[in-house]
């Protein structure tokens, strides 16, 4: 191995660290192997001499801070690249309505739903108004005297505030899981931008 | 404690090996030979650990043509190397110690 090759491989071994310390490095081992050769060494014997060049890069890396080798890698990151832009632009024609499209069929399927869940508590609210009105109707009845329609009155009002009550613990219920389906979906499209570790 | 022991004497060694005047790596590495036997990715961090902490200062200065790197103590190095006496002095304590107990035990 010669010292250009040495050099090669050091930087490459150390690629995760930032620019100058590559540099650092590489310049204290070209120096190192320059003064080796100066003493009567040959290019080979001083390379060889100053180690293997993987072993020195794990040295090194084993004394970096774990905080810098991250800054490091965060740094590193490639942004989008040319062509993934340029995707994205001449893409946008379709995937714009197409995403439009499928945040409003969400949104429509939700407002569907919840729909269902207002048309049950009319249809409650209605039951529970219906037993109110046979009771108010049985009235007279009692007044009057005439006991069988009292009585077929007030036992129409007492089944229509039973199916009132049953029918509101199931508007509830019905409430509460078109809430959830609803929180359900958000987290699902926050997720979809942030990624699912930081959407929770 | 083994590598720390250690790793604090090579500081020390490299600090005594330019506290007569500035010198350069491969220089630092043949003057302590004789005393104790240092690699390049040995001293390396050494150096960098010893710049950090202000005990030395780097210059580059052209040599045949190329760069080197001279290494000069600096003040607190000095007050670093002075210190180190009355740690051995705790050391060699704490050697007697070790020593004592091994010999009572046989």
């Amino acid at each position: 191995m010669n010292k250009t090759e040495f050099l090669l491989e050091l930087a490459e071994q150390l690629s995760p660290l930032p620019f100058e310390e590559i540099e650092d490095s590489r310049n204290y081992y070209s120096e190192m192997i320059d003064d080796r050769m100066e003493d009567g060494l040959s290019e080979g014997e001083a390379v060889a001499a100053v180690g293997d060049p993987g072993e020195i890069a794990a040295q090194i890396l084993a004394e970096v801070p774990l905080g810098k080798l991250v800054k490091a890698k965060l740094k590193s990151r490639p942004a989008l690249r040319a062509w993934e832009i340029v995707l994205l632009v001449l893409g946008s024609p379709v995937w714009i309505p197409l995403l439009a499209a499928a945040l409003i069929i969400i949104l429509a399927v939700y407002l569907v739903i919840w729909s269902l869940v207002l048309s049950l508590c009319a249809a409650d609210l209605s039951l529970a108004a219906s037993a109110a009105a046979c009771v108010a109707a049985a009235v007279p009845f009692a007044v009057g005297g005439r006991l069988a329609v009292l009585a077929f009155a007030l036992g129409a009002g007492l089944i229509l505030a039973g199916l009132a009550v049953l029918l509101f613990l199931g508007c509830k219920r019905a409430a509460k899981a078109s809430l959830w389906l609803g929180k359900v979906i958000l987290r699902g499209i926050r997720s979809c931008f942030i990624g699912k570790e930081a959407a929770k | 404690m083994e590598i720390q022991l250690k790793r604090g004497l090579l500081d020390v060694c490299v600090l005594a090996a330019i506290k007569s005047g500035e010198s350069y790596g491969y220089q630092i590495i043949k003057d302590m030979k004789p005393y104790v036997e240092i690699s390049e990715s040995t001293l390396y961090p050494i150096l960098r650990r010893l710049e950090a902490a202000e005990l030395l200062t780097v210059r580059s200065a052209e040599h045949k043509g190329r760069l080197r790197k001279y290494y000069r103590i600096t003040e607190a190095g000095r007050r670093r190397l002075a210190a180190f006496r009355t740690e051995w002095d705790e050391i060699l304590a704490v050697y007697r110690f070790v020593t004592r107990e091994e010999e009572s035990h046989e």
